[in-house]
Protein backbone atom coordinates (compact mmCIF):
# COMPACT_ATOMS: atom_id res chain seq x y z
CA UNK A 1 0.00 0.00 0.00
CA UNK A 2 2.99 2.49 1.06
CA UNK A 3 4.61 1.58 -2.07
CA UNK A 4 1.58 1.99 -3.69
CA UNK A 5 0.76 5.73 -2.45
CA UNK A 6 5.02 6.06 -3.39
CA UNK A 7 4.96 5.50 -6.33
CA UNK A 8 1.99 7.62 -7.36
CA UNK A 9 3.56 10.34 -5.75
CA UNK A 10 6.55 9.29 -7.85
CA UNK A 11 4.53 9.79 -10.64
CA UNK A 12 2.87 13.03 -9.92
CA UNK A 13 6.72 15.02 -9.75
CA UNK A 14 7.82 13.35 -12.25
CA UNK A 15 4.78 14.92 -14.66
CA UNK A 16 5.63 18.32 -12.93
CA UNK A 17 9.35 18.12 -13.46
CA UNK A 18 9.36 16.41 -16.52
CA UNK A 19 7.30 19.44 -17.73
CA UNK A 20 8.79 22.53 -15.98
CA UNK A 21 9.49 25.01 -18.61
CA UNK A 22 6.87 24.25 -21.46
CA UNK A 23 4.19 26.54 -22.00
CA UNK A 24 0.37 26.44 -21.94
CA UNK A 25 -2.42 28.26 -23.36
CA UNK A 26 -2.13 31.73 -23.18
CA UNK A 27 -5.28 33.48 -21.55
CA UNK A 28 -6.05 36.86 -21.18
CA UNK A 29 -4.85 38.11 -18.05
CA UNK A 30 -5.71 42.14 -17.82
CA UNK A 31 -6.18 44.53 -20.24
CA UNK A 32 -5.97 48.34 -20.48
CA UNK A 33 -8.48 49.48 -21.36
CA UNK A 34 -10.10 47.03 -18.97
CA UNK A 35 -12.41 44.59 -20.19
CA UNK A 36 -16.33 45.79 -20.04
CA UNK A 37 -14.91 49.58 -18.50
CA UNK A 38 -16.12 52.64 -19.69
CA UNK A 39 -12.84 55.30 -19.47
CA UNK A 40 -13.38 59.22 -19.82
CA UNK A 41 -10.04 59.90 -21.73
CA UNK A 42 -9.57 58.15 -24.99
CA UNK A 43 -6.79 55.45 -24.53
CA UNK A 44 -4.17 55.97 -27.33
CA UNK A 45 -3.58 52.37 -27.02
CA UNK A 46 -4.63 48.77 -25.79
CA UNK A 47 -2.52 46.61 -23.88
CA UNK A 48 -3.38 42.96 -23.11
CA UNK A 49 -1.44 41.08 -20.72
CA UNK A 50 -1.56 37.18 -21.14
CA UNK A 51 -0.73 33.90 -18.91
CA UNK A 52 1.93 32.82 -21.13
CA UNK A 53 4.76 34.28 -23.44
CA UNK A 54 3.14 34.46 -27.24
CA UNK A 55 4.17 33.68 -30.46
CA UNK A 56 4.62 37.20 -31.91
CA UNK A 57 4.52 35.78 -35.64
CA UNK A 58 1.23 34.32 -34.92
CA UNK A 59 -0.41 37.23 -32.16
CA UNK A 60 -2.81 39.72 -33.54
CA UNK A 61 -4.98 42.53 -32.23
CA UNK A 62 -7.10 44.88 -33.63
CA UNK A 63 -9.99 46.77 -32.43
CA UNK A 64 -13.16 48.12 -34.16
CA UNK A 65 -15.88 50.75 -33.86
CA UNK A 66 -19.47 49.67 -33.24
CA UNK A 67 -20.52 49.96 -37.06
CA UNK A 68 -17.28 47.40 -37.34
CA UNK A 69 -14.69 49.95 -38.96
CA UNK A 70 -10.79 49.71 -37.43
CA UNK A 71 -9.30 52.00 -35.18
CA UNK A 72 -6.17 50.76 -34.45
CA UNK A 73 -3.07 51.80 -36.52
CA UNK A 74 -2.93 47.93 -37.60
CA UNK A 75 0.22 47.67 -35.04
CA UNK A 76 -0.68 45.49 -33.20
CA UNK A 77 2.60 43.50 -32.11
CA UNK A 78 3.85 41.67 -28.88
CA UNK A 79 5.44 43.70 -26.78
CA UNK A 80 10.17 42.83 -27.13
CA UNK A 81 10.56 43.69 -23.91
CA UNK A 82 7.73 41.93 -22.69
CA UNK A 83 6.66 38.68 -25.02
CA UNK A 84 3.31 37.77 -22.95
CA UNK A 85 2.29 41.70 -23.49
CA UNK A 86 0.68 42.47 -26.72
CA UNK A 87 -0.45 45.84 -27.87
CA UNK A 88 -1.76 48.42 -30.55
CA UNK A 89 -2.04 51.82 -31.19
CA UNK A 90 -5.31 53.88 -31.67
CA UNK A 91 -6.15 56.21 -34.19
CA UNK A 92 -8.18 59.19 -31.79
CA UNK A 93 -11.21 57.84 -30.40
CA UNK A 94 -14.74 59.69 -30.22
CA UNK A 95 -17.03 58.62 -27.30
CA UNK A 96 -18.59 55.05 -28.23
CA UNK A 97 -18.45 51.09 -27.83
CA UNK A 98 -15.03 49.59 -29.21
CA UNK A 99 -14.53 46.03 -29.57
CA UNK A 100 -10.76 44.69 -28.77
CA UNK A 101 -10.49 41.07 -30.92
CA UNK A 102 -7.58 39.01 -30.29
CA UNK A 103 -6.20 35.74 -31.39
CA UNK A 104 -3.10 34.79 -30.01
CA UNK A 105 -0.23 31.44 -30.10
CA UNK A 106 1.52 30.88 -27.21
CA UNK A 107 4.95 29.57 -27.72
CA UNK A 108 4.07 25.96 -27.10
CA UNK A 109 1.50 26.42 -30.52
CA UNK A 110 -1.77 26.29 -28.83
CA UNK A 111 -4.21 28.81 -29.99
CA UNK A 112 -6.46 31.02 -27.93
CA UNK A 113 -8.70 33.98 -29.38
CA UNK A 114 -11.19 36.00 -27.64
CA UNK A 115 -12.62 39.68 -27.69
CA UNK A 116 -13.91 42.22 -25.10
CA UNK A 117 -15.20 45.20 -25.13
CA UNK A 118 -15.09 49.15 -23.97
CA UNK A 119 -16.50 52.25 -24.07
CA UNK A 120 -15.79 55.52 -24.45
CA UNK A 121 -17.89 58.23 -22.33
CA UNK A 122 -18.96 61.41 -23.98
CA UNK B 1 16.16 38.89 -41.67
CA UNK B 2 15.96 37.25 -38.81
CA UNK B 3 12.42 37.73 -37.70
CA UNK B 4 11.71 36.22 -40.88
CA UNK B 5 13.98 33.10 -40.51
CA UNK B 6 12.25 32.21 -37.97
CA UNK B 7 8.98 32.39 -39.27
CA UNK B 8 9.31 30.58 -42.08
CA UNK B 9 11.00 27.89 -39.52
CA UNK B 10 8.37 27.81 -37.53
CA UNK B 11 5.30 27.54 -40.06
CA UNK B 12 7.52 24.73 -41.00
CA UNK B 13 7.20 23.29 -37.82
CA UNK B 14 3.68 23.81 -38.21
CA UNK B 15 3.26 22.09 -41.49
CA UNK B 16 5.47 19.09 -40.32
CA UNK B 17 3.39 18.94 -37.38
CA UNK B 18 0.39 18.10 -39.20
CA UNK B 19 -0.99 21.55 -40.83
CA UNK B 20 -2.55 23.01 -37.44
CA UNK B 21 -2.19 24.41 -34.40
CA UNK B 22 -2.96 22.98 -31.48
CA UNK B 23 -6.18 23.67 -29.22
CA UNK B 24 -6.89 20.96 -27.58
CA UNK B 25 -8.44 20.63 -23.52
CA UNK B 26 -12.46 21.84 -23.68
CA UNK B 27 -11.78 25.34 -25.89
CA UNK B 28 -14.84 26.23 -28.11
CA UNK B 29 -13.98 29.96 -28.91
CA UNK B 30 -13.54 32.09 -26.26
CA UNK B 31 -14.93 29.30 -23.99
CA UNK B 32 -12.60 27.32 -22.07
CA UNK B 33 -14.47 23.90 -20.21
CA UNK B 34 -13.14 22.42 -17.41
CA UNK B 35 -13.12 18.38 -17.24
CA UNK B 36 -15.91 17.82 -14.98
CA UNK B 37 -15.82 15.59 -11.88
CA UNK B 38 -18.61 13.11 -12.17
CA UNK B 39 -20.45 14.20 -15.37
CA UNK B 40 -18.08 13.23 -18.26
CA UNK B 41 -16.82 16.09 -20.85
CA UNK B 42 -18.14 16.84 -24.33
CA UNK B 43 -14.42 17.38 -25.38
CA UNK B 44 -11.96 14.59 -26.10
CA UNK B 45 -8.43 15.71 -25.02
CA UNK B 46 -4.93 14.28 -23.45
CA UNK B 47 -5.84 14.42 -19.99
CA UNK B 48 -4.96 12.53 -17.02
CA UNK B 49 -6.92 12.44 -13.93
CA UNK B 50 -4.78 11.25 -10.87
CA UNK B 51 -6.36 10.70 -8.20
CA UNK B 52 -10.48 11.29 -8.12
CA UNK B 53 -11.04 10.37 -4.54
CA UNK B 54 -14.63 9.97 -3.20
CA UNK B 55 -15.91 9.08 0.31
CA UNK B 56 -18.99 8.91 1.74
CA UNK B 57 -21.59 6.51 3.92
CA UNK B 58 -23.69 5.08 1.72
CA UNK B 59 -26.96 3.42 2.32
CA UNK B 60 -27.71 -0.49 2.35
CA UNK B 61 -29.71 -2.43 -0.33
CA UNK B 62 -31.26 -5.76 -0.40
CA UNK B 63 -27.96 -7.59 -0.46
CA UNK B 64 -25.42 -5.34 0.98
CA UNK B 65 -25.07 -3.73 4.60
CA UNK B 66 -24.72 0.46 4.92
CA UNK B 67 -20.94 1.36 4.75
CA UNK B 68 -18.10 3.79 4.28
CA UNK B 69 -16.87 3.47 1.05
CA UNK B 70 -13.42 5.44 -0.09
CA UNK B 71 -12.40 5.54 -3.84
CA UNK B 72 -9.19 6.60 -5.60
CA UNK B 73 -10.08 6.13 -9.23
CA UNK B 74 -7.40 7.21 -12.18
CA UNK B 75 -8.13 8.12 -15.37
CA UNK B 76 -5.65 8.61 -18.80
CA UNK B 77 -7.97 9.95 -21.87
CA UNK B 78 -5.65 10.32 -25.17
CA UNK B 79 -6.48 11.38 -28.61
CA UNK B 80 -5.91 9.02 -30.84
CA UNK B 81 -7.26 12.32 -33.69
CA UNK B 82 -7.98 15.64 -33.27
CA UNK B 83 -11.46 14.16 -32.76
CA UNK B 84 -11.11 10.86 -31.70
CA UNK B 85 -10.12 9.79 -28.32
CA UNK B 86 -9.70 7.11 -25.97
CA UNK B 87 -10.04 7.01 -22.16
CA UNK B 88 -8.80 3.81 -19.64
CA UNK B 89 -10.05 4.09 -16.15
CA UNK B 90 -9.49 2.16 -12.61
CA UNK B 91 -10.84 2.34 -9.62
CA UNK B 92 -9.60 1.16 -6.10
CA UNK B 93 -12.53 0.79 -3.67
CA UNK B 94 -12.48 0.35 0.44
CA UNK B 95 -15.55 -0.16 1.73
CA UNK B 96 -15.94 -0.54 5.55
CA UNK B 97 -19.67 -2.32 6.41
CA UNK B 98 -21.31 -1.48 9.63
CA UNK B 99 -20.88 -4.31 11.64
CA UNK B 100 -19.31 -6.30 8.51
CA UNK B 101 -14.83 -6.73 7.94
CA UNK B 102 -13.70 -4.01 6.00
CA UNK B 103 -12.69 -5.17 2.17
CA UNK B 104 -10.53 -3.45 -0.29
CA UNK B 105 -9.90 -4.01 -4.20
CA UNK B 106 -10.37 -3.16 -7.54
CA UNK B 107 -13.69 -2.05 -9.37
CA UNK B 108 -13.60 -3.39 -12.92
CA UNK B 109 -11.66 -1.29 -15.67
CA UNK B 110 -13.46 1.28 -17.79
CA UNK B 111 -12.79 1.67 -21.70
CA UNK B 112 -14.10 4.77 -23.47
CA UNK B 113 -14.11 5.80 -27.02
CA UNK B 114 -15.28 9.10 -27.84
CA UNK B 115 -15.63 11.38 -30.72
CA UNK B 116 -16.40 15.33 -31.45
CA UNK B 117 -18.30 15.92 -34.60
CA UNK B 118 -19.48 19.07 -33.88
CA UNK B 119 -17.87 22.29 -32.72
CA UNK B 120 -18.79 26.10 -33.38
CA UNK B 121 -16.61 28.62 -32.00
CA UNK B 122 -19.16 31.56 -32.49
CA UNK B 123 -21.85 29.63 -30.21
CA UNK B 124 -19.03 28.20 -27.70
CA UNK B 125 -20.47 24.81 -28.69
CA UNK B 126 -19.53 21.20 -28.90
CA UNK B 127 -20.91 17.57 -29.12
CA UNK B 128 -19.58 14.05 -29.03
CA UNK B 129 -21.08 10.66 -29.30
CA UNK B 130 -19.04 7.62 -27.38
CA UNK B 131 -19.29 4.79 -25.83
CA UNK B 132 -17.76 3.53 -22.61
CA UNK B 133 -17.35 -0.55 -21.56
CA UNK B 134 -17.18 -1.18 -17.99
CA UNK B 135 -14.83 -4.51 -18.61
CA UNK B 136 -17.01 -7.23 -16.67
CA UNK B 137 -14.38 -9.43 -14.30
CA UNK B 138 -11.59 -7.14 -14.20
CA UNK B 139 -12.07 -5.72 -10.78
CA UNK B 140 -12.48 -7.76 -7.60
CA UNK B 141 -15.85 -9.76 -6.73
CA UNK B 142 -14.94 -8.63 -2.54
CA UNK B 143 -15.71 -4.69 -3.63
CA UNK B 144 -18.82 -6.10 -5.33
CA UNK B 145 -17.42 -5.59 -9.31
CA UNK B 146 -19.30 -6.71 -11.62
CA UNK B 147 -18.57 -10.55 -13.29
CA UNK B 148 -20.46 -9.37 -16.61
CA UNK B 149 -19.97 -6.05 -18.99
CA UNK B 150 -21.74 -3.11 -19.39
CA UNK B 151 -22.02 -1.37 -22.62
CA UNK B 152 -23.02 2.75 -22.27
CA UNK B 153 -23.80 4.45 -25.87
CA UNK B 154 -23.33 8.47 -25.13
CA UNK B 155 -24.16 11.49 -26.42
CA UNK B 156 -22.66 14.70 -24.66
CA UNK B 157 -23.03 18.08 -25.49
CA UNK B 158 -21.34 21.55 -24.21
CA UNK B 159 -22.74 25.14 -24.66
CA UNK B 160 -21.11 28.54 -23.04
CA UNK B 161 -23.53 31.19 -23.26
CA UNK B 162 -21.47 34.01 -24.46
CA UNK B 163 -23.97 34.71 -27.24
CA UNK B 164 -26.13 35.85 -24.79
CA UNK B 165 -27.73 39.21 -25.90
CA UNK B 166 -26.60 42.61 -24.17
CA UNK B 167 -28.52 43.37 -21.30
CA UNK B 168 -27.77 39.57 -19.91
CA UNK B 169 -23.78 39.88 -20.28
CA UNK B 170 -23.51 39.18 -16.76
CA UNK B 171 -24.95 35.32 -17.79
CA UNK B 172 -21.93 35.05 -20.02
CA UNK B 173 -20.20 33.38 -18.05
CA UNK B 174 -22.71 30.21 -17.72
CA UNK B 175 -22.04 27.25 -19.58
CA UNK B 176 -24.06 23.55 -19.50
CA UNK B 177 -22.46 20.17 -20.36
CA UNK B 178 -24.17 17.43 -20.00
CA UNK B 179 -24.29 13.55 -21.26
CA UNK B 180 -26.73 10.92 -21.57
CA UNK B 181 -26.59 7.32 -21.65
CA UNK B 182 -28.22 3.94 -22.41
CA UNK B 183 -25.81 1.05 -19.93
CA UNK B 184 -26.83 -2.10 -21.18
CA UNK B 185 -25.46 -4.79 -19.23
CA UNK B 186 -24.32 -8.34 -20.76
CA UNK B 187 -26.05 -10.56 -18.52
CA UNK B 188 -30.00 -9.40 -17.86
CA UNK B 189 -30.03 -12.08 -14.41
CA UNK B 190 -27.34 -13.44 -11.93
CA UNK B 191 -27.73 -16.53 -10.52
CA UNK B 192 -26.19 -17.31 -6.88
CA UNK B 193 -26.60 -20.81 -6.28
CA UNK B 194 -25.84 -22.02 -2.50
CA UNK B 195 -26.65 -24.50 0.14
CA UNK B 196 -28.91 -24.05 3.98
CA UNK B 197 -27.70 -25.81 6.85
CA UNK B 198 -30.44 -28.16 6.20
CA UNK B 199 -28.89 -29.44 2.94
CA UNK B 200 -31.60 -27.23 0.94
CA UNK B 201 -30.28 -25.56 -2.35
CA UNK B 202 -31.04 -21.98 -2.77
CA UNK B 203 -30.87 -20.31 -5.87
CA UNK B 204 -30.59 -16.12 -5.80
CA UNK B 205 -31.71 -14.42 -8.90
CA UNK B 206 -30.53 -10.57 -9.24
CA UNK B 207 -31.67 -8.46 -12.04
CA UNK B 208 -29.28 -6.37 -13.89
CA UNK B 209 -31.55 -3.43 -15.16
CA UNK B 210 -30.69 -1.24 -18.26
CA UNK B 211 -30.22 1.97 -17.61
CA UNK B 212 -30.62 5.68 -18.12
CA UNK B 213 -27.82 7.38 -17.37
CA UNK B 214 -27.85 11.30 -17.90
CA UNK B 215 -26.36 14.32 -15.63
CA UNK B 216 -25.30 17.84 -16.42
CA UNK B 217 -23.16 20.47 -15.02
CA UNK B 218 -23.83 24.17 -14.64
CA UNK B 219 -20.46 26.63 -14.42
CA UNK B 220 -20.21 30.10 -13.93
CA UNK B 221 -16.26 30.66 -15.60
CA UNK B 222 -14.99 33.62 -13.75
CA UNK B 223 -12.15 33.51 -15.91
CA UNK B 224 -14.63 33.99 -18.77
CA UNK B 225 -16.36 36.81 -16.78
CA UNK B 226 -12.96 38.50 -16.00
CA UNK B 227 -11.47 38.24 -19.55
CA UNK B 228 -14.36 38.54 -21.39
CA UNK B 229 -17.53 40.33 -20.04
CA UNK B 230 -16.74 42.66 -17.17
CA UNK B 231 -12.76 42.77 -15.39
CA UNK B 232 -14.41 43.38 -11.73
CA UNK B 233 -10.77 43.02 -10.20
CA UNK B 234 -10.79 39.33 -8.79
CA UNK B 235 -7.81 38.72 -7.46
CA UNK B 236 -5.52 35.40 -7.72
CA UNK B 237 -6.60 32.96 -7.20
CA UNK B 238 -10.46 33.39 -8.00
CA UNK B 239 -9.56 34.85 -10.91
CA UNK B 240 -9.78 31.06 -12.36
CA UNK B 241 -11.80 29.57 -10.67
CA UNK B 242 -15.06 27.83 -11.55
CA UNK B 243 -18.26 27.72 -9.34
CA UNK B 244 -19.90 24.70 -10.44
CA UNK B 245 -23.25 22.33 -9.68
CA UNK B 246 -22.90 18.87 -11.54
CA UNK B 247 -26.19 16.21 -11.40
CA UNK B 248 -25.53 12.70 -12.15
CA UNK B 249 -28.87 10.46 -12.52
CA UNK B 250 -29.77 7.29 -13.25
CA UNK B 251 -33.09 5.72 -13.90
CA UNK B 252 -33.32 1.58 -14.64
CA UNK B 253 -35.43 1.03 -17.54
CA UNK B 254 -36.61 -2.14 -16.92
CA UNK B 255 -36.77 -4.48 -13.58
CA UNK B 256 -38.57 -4.25 -10.25
CA UNK B 257 -37.20 -0.31 -9.42
CA UNK B 258 -38.31 0.50 -13.22
CA UNK B 259 -37.91 4.36 -13.73
CA UNK B 260 -37.32 4.87 -10.59
CA UNK B 261 -34.53 7.92 -10.57
CA UNK B 262 -31.49 7.46 -8.08
CA UNK B 263 -28.66 9.98 -8.16
CA UNK B 264 -26.25 12.59 -7.02
CA UNK B 265 -25.99 16.83 -6.64
CA UNK B 266 -23.00 18.00 -6.67
CA UNK B 267 -21.71 21.61 -5.83
CA UNK B 268 -18.21 22.51 -5.97
CA UNK B 269 -15.92 24.59 -7.71
CA UNK B 270 -12.70 24.09 -9.57
CA UNK B 271 -9.72 25.90 -9.85
CA UNK B 272 -8.33 25.57 -13.29
CA UNK B 273 -4.51 26.55 -13.58
CA UNK B 274 -1.74 26.05 -16.52
CA UNK B 275 -0.90 22.66 -16.16
CA UNK B 276 -3.75 20.97 -13.77
CA UNK B 277 -7.00 21.84 -12.55
CA UNK B 278 -8.00 21.10 -8.76
CA UNK B 279 -11.61 20.51 -8.29
CA UNK B 280 -13.51 19.44 -5.14
CA UNK B 281 -17.83 19.02 -5.06
CA UNK B 282 -20.11 17.71 -2.02
CA UNK B 283 -21.80 14.79 -3.06
CA UNK B 284 -25.57 15.29 -2.14
CA UNK B 285 -27.89 12.70 -2.81
CA UNK B 286 -30.98 13.18 -4.34
CA UNK B 287 -33.07 10.59 -2.27
CA UNK B 288 -33.36 8.14 0.52
CA UNK B 289 -31.86 5.04 -2.34
CA UNK B 290 -29.09 7.15 -2.60
CA UNK B 291 -27.88 7.62 0.75
CA UNK B 292 -29.27 10.31 3.52
CA UNK B 293 -25.48 11.22 4.18
CA UNK B 294 -23.15 14.05 2.18
CA UNK B 295 -20.13 12.54 0.79
CA UNK B 296 -17.14 14.78 -0.67
CA UNK B 297 -15.08 14.21 -3.90
CA UNK B 298 -11.88 15.90 -5.33
CA UNK B 299 -9.79 15.41 -8.23
CA UNK B 300 -6.12 16.45 -9.22
CA UNK B 301 -6.72 16.78 -13.36
CA UNK B 302 -3.62 17.27 -15.25
CA UNK B 303 -3.80 18.83 -18.96
CA UNK B 304 -1.29 16.21 -20.47
CA UNK B 305 -1.79 18.81 -23.79
CA UNK B 306 0.07 21.81 -21.94
CA UNK B 307 2.51 19.26 -20.09
CA UNK B 308 3.86 17.62 -23.06
CA UNK B 309 2.59 19.63 -25.81
CA UNK B 310 5.04 17.58 -28.59
CA UNK B 311 4.83 14.06 -27.01
CA UNK B 312 1.70 12.81 -25.01
CA UNK B 313 0.03 16.23 -25.43
CA UNK B 314 -0.66 15.57 -28.71
CA UNK B 315 -2.88 12.91 -31.21
CA UNK B 316 -1.26 10.30 -32.38
CA UNK B 317 -2.73 10.65 -35.84
CA UNK B 318 -3.24 13.51 -37.58
CA UNK B 319 -2.64 17.65 -36.20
Amino acid sequence: MLRGRAALLLLLVALLVGAAGVGAHAFLDRAEPRVGSTVRTAPTDVKLWFTERLEPAFSRVEVVNEAGQRVDRADGAVDPSNPALLRASLVPLSPGLYTVIWRVVSVDTHVTEGDFAFRLAP
Amino acid sequence: MKTMLRVSLLAAVFVAAGTELAWAHGLAGKRFFPATLVVDDPFVADELSLPTVFHSKLPGTGDTLPRKETDVSGELAKRLTPDLGLSLGGTWKAIDPAGGKSVTGFDNLELSLKYQFFKSEAHETVLSVGVGWDVGGTGGKKVDAESFDTVTPSVFFGKGFGDLPDGLELLRPLALTGAFGWAVPSRVRNQKISSTADGDVEVEREFNPTLFTWGFSLQYGLQYLQSVVRDVGLPRPFNRMIPLVEVALQTPVDGPRARYTTGTVNPGIIWAGRYFQIGVEAVVPVNADAGKNVGVRAQLHFYLDDLFPTTLGRPLFGN
